[in-house]
């Protein structure tokens, strides 16, 4: 029962690492590419294991951004995750305590959108399901990180096989992931002037910070919606 | 890199994991304790990961030079129907023909 419950969840979670593994490889890649070692991608990606804000992470470390500032960003980009953890509470009250610390370092989206489907659907939320499934995912985000890596050592010039567009490109992705989100345009518009114009008059990397809380102040003062969104779900990224 | 540097690295890597760490517990935390989160510190909330990369987006396309920036255009197009790798392999087909058939 426990096995094919264990199973059930490698199965599922196959086509997320199929459709992940390329983010993998690129991570490991970019990392070497802005001053990363082989060792410390793969570190980045085993113990914080959130693709979109490993990327976030090395951008601003490439660009020797203050280290409280890396940190606070990647805590921002991964901050939906408070939703999700208040989402699952409901499905996974029967873990235990140890069961629970592994399934809340496992939660990454598609993790808690399958989790919630899952409950949905009245099937049991087991242990092993939820272990399966974020193993499938887990360890060949590793092994693609060390792939990436190691290839991103051999390559001599970033530029000549047109790496240095991927990041820009990637993390636009990210912001029209968002894009069903209240106020999205003017808070994109406004972080991005602000950023622009704090990169001329005050310098890298301080424009990351101004144009960020240029966009979140005009949020918060712009008028409440009456509806509260699901939080928005990127369905590729791990 | 040196070593100092290093270490930096690595100190800066395992912090991003505990806050990392705190935002998936965080919620299971919050809403054994916590009733309701105030409506505008919510709004805020929600414009944070948008804020943040748009101020990653919009500076690399004016100073990545004209062939990142036309690549970054079309890969934006593409992102308004298909799914980021789409996007990444459009903009990366383009910067390639731009450097190595045009220029």
């Amino acid at each position: 029962m426990t096995k094919d419950d264990f199973w059930q969840g490698v199965r599922g979670g196959f086509p997320v690492m199929v459709s992940a593994a390329p983010f993998g490889a690129l991570f490991g890649a970019l990392a070497v590419d802005n001053g990363f070692s082989v060792f410390d991608a793969v570190f980045m990606s085993a113990t914080v294991y959130a693709g979109a804000s490993q990327m976030v992470g090395l951008e601003l470390f490439g660009h020797n951004v203050q280290p409280w500032l890396i940190v606070l960003s990647i805590f921002a980009v991964n901050f939906r995750h408070i939703l999700y953890s208040a989402s699952i509470a409901r499905h996974i009250r029967h873990f235990s305590g140890l069961q629970k610390f592994f399934a809340f370092f496992l939660l990454v989206d598609p993790q808690y959108a399958e989790t919630e489907k899952r409950a949905e659907r009245g099937e049991p939320v087991t242990f092993a399901w939820y272990l399966g499934f974020g193993m499938i995912i887990y360890l060949p985000w590793q092994i693609m990180t060390l792939l990436g890596a190691i290839f991103g050592q051999m390559i001599g010039d970033p530029k000549a096989i047109g790496l240095d567009v991927l990041l820009p490109i990637y993390f636009m992705g990210l912001v029209l992931g968002f894009r069903k989100r209240d106020n999205w345009l003017p808070v994109v518009a406004v972080s991005s002037l602000a950023s622009i114009a704090a990169m001329r008059f005050v310098g890298s990397p301080w424009h990351v910070s101004i144009g960020a809380i240029a966009g979140i102040l005009l949020a918060a003062c712009m008028p409440l919606s009456k509806r509260h969104e699901e939080p928005v779900t990127l369905e590729h990224e791990v | 890199m040196d070593n100092a540097e290093h270490m930096q690295l690595i100190y800066v890597i395992l912090t991003a994991a505990v806050a990392t760490f705190l935002t998936r517990i965080g919620g299971y935390v919050m809403i054994t304790q916590m009733k309701r989160i105030p409506p505008r510190m919510e709004a805020a909330l929600n414009a944070v990961p948008a804020a943040v990369l748009s101020t990653l987006v919009a500076p690399a396309f004016l100073s990545g030079g004209w062939d990142v920036a036309v690549a970054m255009l079309v890969a934006l197009v593409i992102g308004l129907r298909f799914s980021s790798l789409w996007m990444l392999l459009a903009g990366w087909l383009v910067v390639m023909a731009i450097r190595h058939l045009l220029v």
